[in-house]
């Protein structure tokens, strides 16, 4: 075994490209001038696949490569749960996505009202949601999470004359303004974006033109593929030591500049996007996707008088205290800064939603490990 | 669950805008009314929670599909990534129930 090395030991499915990436990575953040180098990506399945494939022992010592905010089971917020465990808990049936379910709420997820009888489905889709609604005569709400990628099925429900008793409470988000509150988080340092290449399938790589105009910060769209991500982040950095920030596409085989446009239409005609709170972040300008007041009929929340206040004479515990949540999905702390990492907090026992949703960086750093500590393992053998 | 899975076009029911699409030998049926282009048999899509969001040319495909080979090769059930794959694969309704249904409005 090559110890010295760390892609030798890691399984490229092109050992020559990922060879010539690496080196071309080593090189740009070298001559970047500055160290280190901070990144994000916002986007679990790619924080999965770094995780997933050791990618961060290949990186450059120099260069940091951070997950933000790209984890919407995680950034949903503990109003919304509530809104959904006080229907549940009132008798009203709720379908969700599998993550959603033990999200913490200000007292109880949605897998607690279900522990205590109430009655919620886990779905794979909106489709088996709508299948639900056609087999039953009661309502069926469909607790909707997911960023303009997943809305845009939900969309695509909607406008398909979906039954009565059927309607969404949405906590769908939209990933471009919380790019831009991170971008002026004055903790977080980034210096470019790598953006999730199957949401810009849908929105293109326009969507991000704007921000890059206002904020100065390269956005770069990549794959999930080991090797389309260190292919992005070697355009990224290109781009980062141009001083020209601008949007690159390194992933046209699924990604154009217009995205999907029939998919754009959809999503507008039946979302509007509105300002609302981010767990842990912040208050996000237009990061909320609601329904339009066309689809009304639909909406859980002008169907329904939610009280949850019942749910709000609570202290949290001291646990929850201690959670990093908020900062970890800001770029601002790693899983490891979390004292009940690993310990109080684990898959089994979650204190804060990243630990519940595969997207979450505390579940996926507790799957895969997280960065490699390479300085002290590099003086080590020296 | 941004991650999404490729398949196969098998067969394209374009008046219902649904495909039967393979999946690693699992056939499944897919919406296609939020597709960016048409599709045909041979074709791959992107089936994300049970919708086609792009079609990938056949040629195009080896590329997009080697991740998911490796992913299911191992078919390590604890696996974040694999289980990922798997919901995608489970969020579109099984090929068959679909004859089975057609075979009842017709009935």
């Amino acid at each position: 075994m090559n110890r010295t090395d760390p892609l030798a030991q890691l399984k490229f499915r092109d050992p020559e490209r990922a060879r010539g990436l690496r080196e071309a990575l080593d090189r740009l953040v070298h001559q970047a001038d500055h160290s280190p180098v901070s990144v994000m990506h916002v986007c679990g399945s790619h924080e999965q696949a770094i995780a997933k494939f050791g990618l961060r022992a290949v990186f450059p010592l120099d260069l940091q490569v951070i997950m933000g905010p790209g984890c919407p089971v995680c950034v949903t917020d503990v109003p919304e749960v509530d809104e959904a465990v006080a229907l549940a808990k009132q008798g009203v049936r709720i379908a969700s996505y599998g993550d959603m379910l033990r999200v913490p709420g200000t007292s109880q997820s949605l897998a607690d009202a279900k522990a205590e009888g109430a009655n919620v489905d886990v779905v794979y889709s909106v489709t088996q949601a709508v299948e639900l609604a056609r087999e039953h005569d009661e309502e069926i709400v469909f607790f909707a999470s997911g960023f303009e990628t997943t809305a845009v099925a939900t969309a695509a429900v909607l406008v398909d004359d979906p039954p009565d008793n059927f309607s969404v409470l949405s906590a769908h988000k939209y990933i471009p303004p919380v790019m831009e509150i991170v971008a002026e988080m004055p903790e977080t340092k980034i210096e470019g974006f790598l953006a999730a290449g199957h949401a810009a399938t849908i929105t293109g790589s326009a969507v991000f033109e704007k921000f890059v105009e206002r904020h100065g910060l390269p956005v770069v769209i990549a794959g999930f593929e080991p090797l389309d991500v260190l292919a992005g982040l070697v355009k990224l950095m290109e781009v980062i030591n141009s001083g020209e920030p601008r949007v690159e596409n390194a992933f046209p085989r699924c990604v154009t500049r217009e995205g999907n446009v029939q998919a754009q239409k959809l999503l507008w005609q039946v979302f509007r996007a509105t300002g609302g709170r981010w767990r842990g972040i912040a208050h996000v300008p237009n990061g909320n996707l609601r329904l339009r007041d066309e689809f009304a009929k639909y909406d859980t929340r002008k169907r329904f008088t939610i009280d949850a206040s019942a749910l709000w004479s609570y202290a949290p515990p001291k646990l929850v205290q201690k959670c990093q949540c908020g900062d970890i999905m800001a770029g601002i702390a790693s899983p490891s800064d979390c004292p009940l990492f690993g310990k109080e907090c684990t898959p089994d026992t979650p204190v804060g939603a990243c630990m519940v949703s595969a997207e979450g960086t505390c579940r996926i750093w507790h799957q895969y490990g997280g960065r490699p500590d390479l300085r002290s393992i590099k003086r080590g053998a020296a | 669950m941004c991650l999404g899975v490729p398949g196969k076009v098998v067969e394209v029911d374009r008046e219902n805008q649904i495909a039967t699409v393979d999946f690693w030998g699992v056939k499944k049926q897919v919406r296609l009314e939020v597709c960016d282009a048409p599709v045909d048999p041979g074709d791959f899509i992107l089936n994300h929670v049970g919708f086609a969001i792009r079609r990938i040319p056949p040629e195009e495909a080896a590329e997009t599909l080697a991740l998911y080979d490796e992913l299911l090769r191992l078919a390590d059930e604890q696996d974040l990534m694999t289980a990922d794959v798997r919901g995608e694969i489970a969020a579109a309704p099984d090929a068959t129930d679909r004859t089975k249904r057609a075979s009842h409005e017709s009935d």
